[in-house]
């Protein structure tokens, strides 16, 4: 404000204009000058930063279509991992992967939209909220692997074999922080004139939350669930504890899982060269699917964001 | 005033947001079925008052009101009382205009279906007869099932009009409805206004001191939360009894 009421100071009137100016706008050419030199070069360097990073993530895709496409072929999505030197394919562990994966999301997405629900409309008094809160914070960030020795301690140990429900459970965990964390922002990014006008109709909270606040944030808490399904994905270390891996077609959830990481692992460190081809081709497959599901996440959120 | 035209009356009332006293001693009658309007300036209080009627402030942790506001004799600041039936009661328009994210029919009878069961043929007769009440049924007549968001501003304010009467209130709190409008559509919603009161008991709070002298029969200036003056508009526009009153709606200060 006080800038404001003195900017006309600043600028000479033209009573008191030097004698040497001939119109009220006078510029030093050396400020300006040495203006665009710090522009141009901090222009410069933020743009080597970004082709340093851009440099290395096009040279894994390239590596990754050049190796992986090749081993791409039918075989791949009909046949099962094969013993080396025989021809199959991944149908299995890409198979499992999906269950997992779906079971992994059906479990979480629940319970992490009702949490983030309790963080973002009720829990504003006392202390549950904001320790919830915290405990999250760090389980978004915990170590995988952390979280597939937990299912190990407290589901495989106690049933006593591997399976693909331990694997989906693991994942599950993941997907949970990922979700309350999205739910709870995207639902306080609705106004709160939102839910005043709701509440003064005389509508109780709870309707208040279902028919209007989570319906304005619908299109973020769905963008959150599609990027926590990218997440694990990809995620080996949780499944290594769990569903372990499978060398034939099972789609008995209660017994040990083939599933895309682990098979790529295994077949990675393999010394048969037609193993490493279909890791290859596994890891093409899962780069590129988490690339269309974040693709998908994206323009849902532009969508939202258009609409408003 | 008669007694029996007393439709809302604060006793004693004082609000706190924590420790800042925000309203202090405020004793006022608002008629029924009649226009009551608040001026004053920014931060004088009369948001706070107009949110006390509907038990708005409750959705927030930390602010506490006390004394009695007697809505037909009850007390709506009891302990007792189920805010939800009373905010049902007592409708609300907000400063901007706040449609749900759903279709403009849907927009009307969330609020009626919370409380009546209607069958379909009677539900269409009250959204049209609450979107005619709005003064907005020739314009959407047609788009019902479009969202509440596709409407241009003025047309929002007035579904979020259609909305509050839909339910059928008795009272209506109206906190700067037509701040955020151009004057047709401001326009519109003071001749709205003008109808309204024959079937509903009006307090609206406006910034806009021709509005209030426009739409109110009563009048009451605050500042810095009390009660300054409060009588008939005409009385209080043409000759306030206190000097601040005249300075504030003379222009000489705020």
């Amino acid at each position: 404000m006080n800038d404001r009421t003195h900017i006309p100071a600043a600028i000479p009137s033209p009573a008191t204009e030097s004698p040497g100016q001939t119109g009220r706008f006078a510029m030093d050419p050396s400020i300006y000058r040495r203006r665009r030199l710090i522009n141009a070069i901090n222009m410069g360097a933020s743009m080597m930063a970004m082709m340093f990073g851009l440099f290395w993530l096009f040279w894994i895709l390239w590596t990754l279509i050049d190796q992986g496409l090749g081993g791409l072929s039918l075989d791949v999505f009909s046949r099962s991992t094969p013993p080396p030197g025989s021809v199959g394919g991944l149908a299995n562990a890409i198979y499992g992967s999906l269950l997992m994966t779906l079971f992994g999301t059906l479990i979480g997405t629940p319970i992490g939209i009702l949490a983030g629900i309790y963080l973002a409309e009720f829990g504003q008094r006392g202390w549950l909220a904001p320790a919830t809160r915290f405990i999250n914070d760090i389980l978004l960030s915990a170590p995988s692997i952390v979280i597939g020795l937990f299912i190990y301690e407290m589901y495989v140990v106690s049933v006593g074999h591997f399976s693909g429900w331990a694997g989906a459970l693991a994942l599950s965990i993941l997907v949970i922080p990922v979700v309350v964390r999205t739910t709870e922002n995207m639902l306080r990014l609705v106004p709160g004139s939102l839910r005043e006008a709701a509440a003064a109709l005389g509508a109780p909270q709870w309707k208040v939350t279902l028919y209007v606040t989570l319906r304005s944030a619908k299109a973020g808490v769905l963008t959150g669930i599609l990027l926590a399904v990218a997440r694990i994905s990809g995620e080996t270390a949780p499944l290594l504890f769990t569903a372990l891996n499978n060398q034939f077609w099972n789609s008995n959830m209660n017994q040990p899982m083939a599933n895309l990481p682990i098979v790529i692992f295994q077949f990675a460190m393999s010394p048969y060269a037609d193993w490493h081809t279909l890791a290859w081709a596994g890891s093409l497959l899962i780069t590129f699917s988490v690339l269309a599901l974040n693709i998908v996440a994206r323009w849902m959120g532009s969508q939202k964001t258009q609409s408003h | 005033m008669a007694e029996n035209n007393i439709k809302l009356q604060v006793k004693n009332l004082n609000f706190y947001y924590g420790k800042f006293h925000a309203l202090k001693g405020i004793n006022l009658d608002i008629a029924s079925r009649k226009v009551t309007a608040f001026i004053g300036p920014s931060g004088c209080g009369k948001s706070t008052l107009l949110r006390t009627f509907n038990r708005m402030f409750q959705l927030y942790p930390g602010l506490n009101a006390e004394g009695e506001i007697l809505l037909d004799g009850h007390n709506i600041l009891g302990r007792d009382v189920d805010i939800n039936l009373l905010r049902a009661k007592v409708g609300m328009v907000f400063q901007k205009p706040t449609p749900f994210p759903m279709s403009i029919y849907d927009n009307i009878t969330f609020g009626v279906k919370l409380y009546e069961k209607l069958s379909k043929a009677e539900m269409d007769d009250r959204v049209e007869w609450a979107l005619r009440k709005a003064a907005l049924w020739n314009e959407v007549k047609d788009k019902l099932k479009q969202s509440g968001n596709s409407l241009s501003g003025g047309q929002q304010q007035r579904l979020c009009i259609a909305r509050a009467v839909a339910s059928r209130p008795e009272v209506l709190l109206l906190d700067e409805p037509t701040s955020a409008l151009d004057p047709i559509s401001t326009a519109h919603i003071e001749e709205l206004i003008h109808e309204l009161k024959e079937d509903y008991t009006i307090a609206i709070v406006t910034h806009n001191m021709q509005q209030a002298a426009r739409v109110s029969d009563y009048t009451a200036y605050m500042y810095l939360g009390e009660m300054v003056e409060f009588g008939d508009t005409d009385a209080i526009f043409t000759t306030p009894k206190k000097k601040a009153t005249e300075d504030y709606i003379t222009g000489k200060f705020g």
